[in-house]
């Protein structure tokens, strides 16, 4: 019998745009799998010729949910070139800003995007409250919003809701799933978690909207330091950071830790969850500023999942091709010299499974040419997977003194063995013990910020750009979702070339010109599906990524050509 | 007699509501409960406390019951275009109401692609669902620019990869009221700036309906769930300025209530990030701040729950509530007027009376400010080191 075609088009609770294609053959086993984004913006080519202190504002709009990664990101790359060391001052606030934005990430990827992959709402209705709560004491000692009271009141809101019979963002999900692990008691937990983590999510943005101005979009950052000096000076406005920084502290060891934990025991059998991660290349970038030369998470590339030697990353190996991209040149490329010309060749028409299961006719990708508008980033050609299960790895190869505690931790509560680690569940667990180690050493930052504060009250580096030179230059770290670099090269004192390489292009970019495939593709080939009609299997893996796709959208550089000078195509739009 | 006419208001309401049709979804949470038993007596003793607490007579109680099962909240469908979420994230941000509640009591949030727990093609299956059964009734919100015309397909979405335009254009016939949300939906956003590569274009341009535009980038979480608090309230759309914006939010520019205003009025000037007048909080102006040419409520009712704004944080106004601010308002740290402005509104623009345009020119008005700022500094003594 001849391979089936699944389309999950959207991928919801996600950012962005995301088509996944799989073809199962007659057990439901997936064969090939295919990623897909289906959205191009253009970003790199708007942000050229223009001034080169403004490409850190247009940057962030690459993306509202990692709304610091690209800010920072575009204001650093111009730094590197200019070659500006901001004050201490400015680094450690742009370092506590960056905590509130991971702590943020991590929590409502938990419970608001991956939770539901987790957790049957219908299954909660049938909790006894009274056991859920003393369910609760098993995971964590001093539980959040998980009293017999607070449960019933959860469990009585959501009943009214769906008396009304308006299930408004929760209709027409897959409840009921056989590959749904966790008892009613536990579903309920975990939901009246989800409800919680609303109000602390707010908190946490709060969190940085107090350097920032505002969040998503902080507006504080500026070429050479940061602007909120006087927020800086007010020690009430310091008390309102700590404040706030426990609130974050206390859901994330008291509720995140202990879901994660006990997903990670209802599941450990369920083969979404445990599935080794496809790609076993890992890399990582410092990160997470604590005082004048130390950063919470390392540096380091592991191959083939060996933990016994971390390899140091060479920038120059880093390249981007888009054989299977809809884009024009194919060749792989060094981000300083990358070429983005669209060349969009749209889907094909095939009898796909429908949502009852039976074929329907849709449109898909044509995997044989060009498929997506991600390229492919690769490392000495070698594909990578990124992000903070790469962040963990690597911290706890390296023998981090603040990371292995955390990850012997998760593996001792769960009794599960190393290997765990390299999985999609171990990706979900990373983010936790990643939240876990910013709540337990975050305030280092802080504190050494205050210390640095009754001597120094520098925020700001001066600088001047100097219109007859050229500069190039980058910025590499890790953000939420991996490691993340961007390229500037700035000519006639306006910007004459940008490239950004996201962490979501690492993981969800197509095959290559090798053949090899990326993180996301890989992991779903071997995978079977229950219910070929209902994905979940699918969505959970996926989700295990975050994936964020408005960052992953490589845009195109128009190296050479005159921007006025575009031919329109009839059918594909825009080309040269 | 008073109690009678309540009963019979009481009752009008409920049966125009109940003339709403009802979402019928086989896999319904509801369906599967009424499989569980939730028995009708626990329901009916419910609804004979909340009759008790709100001070009716018990002869309300089955009209209590009832509404409690009507469909009441107002179904929204939310649509991703271009764009970055964060207009989405901004919503998440509300605390009155609370997202939450929000989401529970006020609105029934029909489709947004970030928030629900359907996929695929029960995700597609919801959004058709719901133009159908809520056809007239629903409200349509849309976040990000549309790739349009020759690059329509720039941007697809779904298993029959439909344009992003053709989705925006099918949602909006039937809508009751169509508010696009931020810069990018009211105005094409930052796809849409100089050379815009994907033809990316405003609501606006793919309906021939209104559009109530809620720009910003982001826009606050207050200026998103006031303008639907608007609706769900009063029962009607708010007054609007010349670029369709609600005049509750946008009819005073940044500069008018901003709190370095005084620092204005006296000639106090940051003049290099960082410096004395920094951390003084001096006026931003000259580092660039474009609130005197953009109108937005940010100067009063700020972000993330009050918490602060980009002047408070010692940044200038970008401006991003304006049309195309991306080509008109950078460099973003320079003063407008410290370059030739050669305005895309044609005079036209941010710098008019919120719902009469053409009042004063921009450029003018740019120049007239600089030129207080210059005159200013030289009088202020306190300026000494210059």
């Amino acid at each position: 019998m001849a391979n089936k075609r699944v389309v999950v088009d959207p991928i919801t609770r996600i950012e962005g745009h995301l088509r996944i294609e799989v073809e199962v053959d007659e057990n439901n086993v997936i064969q090939n799998a295919y990623s897909t984004s289906t959205l191009w913006r253009g970003l790199e080519t708007i942000v050229k010729n223009r001034d080169p202190r403004d490409a850190g504002f247009l940057m962030q709009r690459i993306c509202g949910v990692c709304t610091f990664s690209h800010y920072r990101a575009g204001i650093e790359a111009v730094e590197d070139a200019l070659g500006i060391v901001p004050p201490l001052n400015a680094k450690l606030t742009r370092s506590l800003m960056n905590m509130a934005l991971f702590m943020h990430d991590h929590v409502v990827h938990f419970y608001h995007l991956h939770g539901l992959d987790w957790v049957d709402v219908v299954s909660a209705l049938d909790a006894d409250p009274a056991k859920a709560s003393k369910e609760a004491f098993k995971y964590a000692e001093l539980p959040i919003a998980t009293g017999e009271n607070d449960l019933k009141k959860v469990k009585k809101r959501v009943k009214e809701f769906v008396d009304k019979g308006q299930l408004g963002p929760f209709a027409n999900a897959y409840w009921g799933h056989k590959t749904y692990r966790l008892t009613p008691e536990q579903n309920l937990i975990l939901l009246s978690h989800y409800l919680k983590a609303l109000e602390v999510q707010r908190d946490l943005a709060k969190l940085m909207a107090m350097f920032g101005g505002k969040q998503p979009h902080p507006q504080s950052l500026t070429v050479g330091g940061v602007t909120c000096v006087m927020d800086l000076l007010d020690p009430s406005r310091m008390g309102e950071y700590l404040t706030l920084f426990k609130v974050g502290v206390e859901f994330i060891e008291n509720a995140y830790q202990a879901d994660v934990v006990m997903a990670a025991k209802m599941y450990k059998d369920e083969p979404s969850v445990t599935e080794q991660a496809g790609v076993m290349n890992f890399m990582a970038h410092k990160e997470m500023q604590l005082n004048r030369t130390e950063f919470l998470f390392d540096t380091g590339i592991i191959e083939n999942g060996d933990l016994s030697k971390v390899f140091d990353i060479n920038e120059d190996l880093i390249t981007e091709e888009a054989t299977h991209s809809w884009y024009a040149d194919n060749e792989a490329l060094h981000p300083y010299n990358g070429k983005t010309n669209p060349n969009y060749t749209g889907f094909k028409d095939m009898d796909t499974v429908g949502p009852d299961g039976k074929m329907i006719h849709s449109k898909v990708i044509d995997e044989k040419g060009k498929y997506s508008w991600i390229k492919s980033p690769r490392y000495d050609g070698k594909p990578m997977e990124v992000g903070p299960l790469a962040a963990i790895l690597i911290s706890y190869a390296k023998g981090n003194e603040k990371i292995v505690p955390l990850v012997d931790d998760f593996l001792t509560r769960t009794g599960l063995p190393k290997a765990a680690l390299f999985t999609t569940l171990g990706r979900t667990a990373a983010r936790m013990i990643q939240a876990r180690a910013i709540a337990k050493h975050g305030l280092e930052a802080f504190h050494t910020l205050i210390e640095n504060l009754k001597v120094d009250q520098d925020t700001y580096a001066s600088y001047k750009i100097d219109k007859d030179k050229e500069y190039r230059g980058r910025f590499i770290g890790d953000v939420p979702r991996g490691m993340l670099s961007h390229w500037i090269r700035i000519k006639n004192g306006v910007v004459e070339n940008y490239q950004a390489v996201v962490p979501s292009t690492w993981n969800a970019g197509p095959i290559d010109s090798l053949g090899q495939i990326g993180p996301y593709e890989a992991n779903l080939v071997g995978l079977k599906v229950q219910d070929l009609s209902q994905p979940l299997e699918i969505i959970r893996v996926i989700h295990s990524f975050d994936p964020c796709i408005a960052c992953a959208v490589h845009v195109m550089d128009k190296k050479g050509n005159d921007l006025g000078t575009y031919k329109v195509d009839p059918i594909y739009g825009l080309s040269c | 007699m008073q109690e009678q006419r309540l009963y019979e208001k009481l009752t009008k309401r409920l049966s125009d509501l109940e003339k709403l049709p009802r979402l019928k979804e086989e896999k319904s949470i509801e369906r599967h409960l009424e499989e569980k038993g939730v028995s009708r007596r626990d329901f009916m003793k419910w609804a004979t406390a909340i009759t008790a607490m709100l001070a009716l007579p018990g002869s309300f109680t089955p009209l209590v019951a009832k509404a409690a099962k009507l469909s009441d909240r107002l179904p929204i469908i939310w649509l991703h275009m271009a764009e970055c979420t964060g207009c989405s994230e901004s919503l998440l941000r509300t605390d009155a109401p609370t997202i939450d509640s929000l989401i529970f009591d006020y609105i029934s949030l029909e489709y947004h692609e970030t928030l629900m727990a359907a996929a695929g093609w029960q995700a597609e299956g919801n959004l058709e669902n719901a133009i159908e059964t809520y056809k007239g009734q629903y409200i349509l919100m849309v976040e990000g620019g549309i790739p349009s015309g020759n690059s329509a397909h720039y941007l697809t979405i779904g298993g029959h990869g439909h344009t992003g335009e053709y989705s925006a254009k099918k949602a909006s016939k039937n809508a009751a009221a169509i508010f696009a949300i931020g810069t990018c939906s009211s105005y094409g956003g930052v796809q849409a700036a100089i050379p815009n590569p994907t033809g990316a274009v405003s609501l606006s341009k793919v309906t021939d309906k209104p559009v109530i535009n809620v720009p910003g980038c982001p826009p606050s979480e207050k200026n998103i769930v006031g303008t639907l608090l608007h609706y769900i309230l009063y029962g009607t759309l708010p007054a609007l300025d010349a670029y369709n914006r609600p005049k509750w939010a946008y009819a005073n520019r940044v500069h008018d209530l901003c709190e370095r205003r005084g620092h204005f009025d006296a000639g106090e000037f940051v003049e290099e990030f960082g410096d004395e007048g920094a951390k003084k909080g001096y006026c931003l102006y000259k580092v660039g701040c474009k609130g005197p040419y953009t109108f937005n409520n940010c100067s009063k009712n700020k972000f993330n729950s009050h918490m602060s704004w980009p002047i408070q944080a010692g940044h200038g106004c970008i401006g991003c509530s304006e049309p195309d601010f991306w080509d008109t308002m950078g460099p973003f740290e320079e003063p407008v007027a410290n370059r030739l402005y050669n305005t895309v509104f044609e005079g036209l623009g941010a710098d008019s009376t919120a719902d009469k345009i053409g009042v004063g020119l921009l450029t003018v008005t740019g120049i007239g400010i600089a030129a207080h700022a210059a005159i200013s500094k030289f009088k202020n003594p306190k300026d000494g080191e210059e």
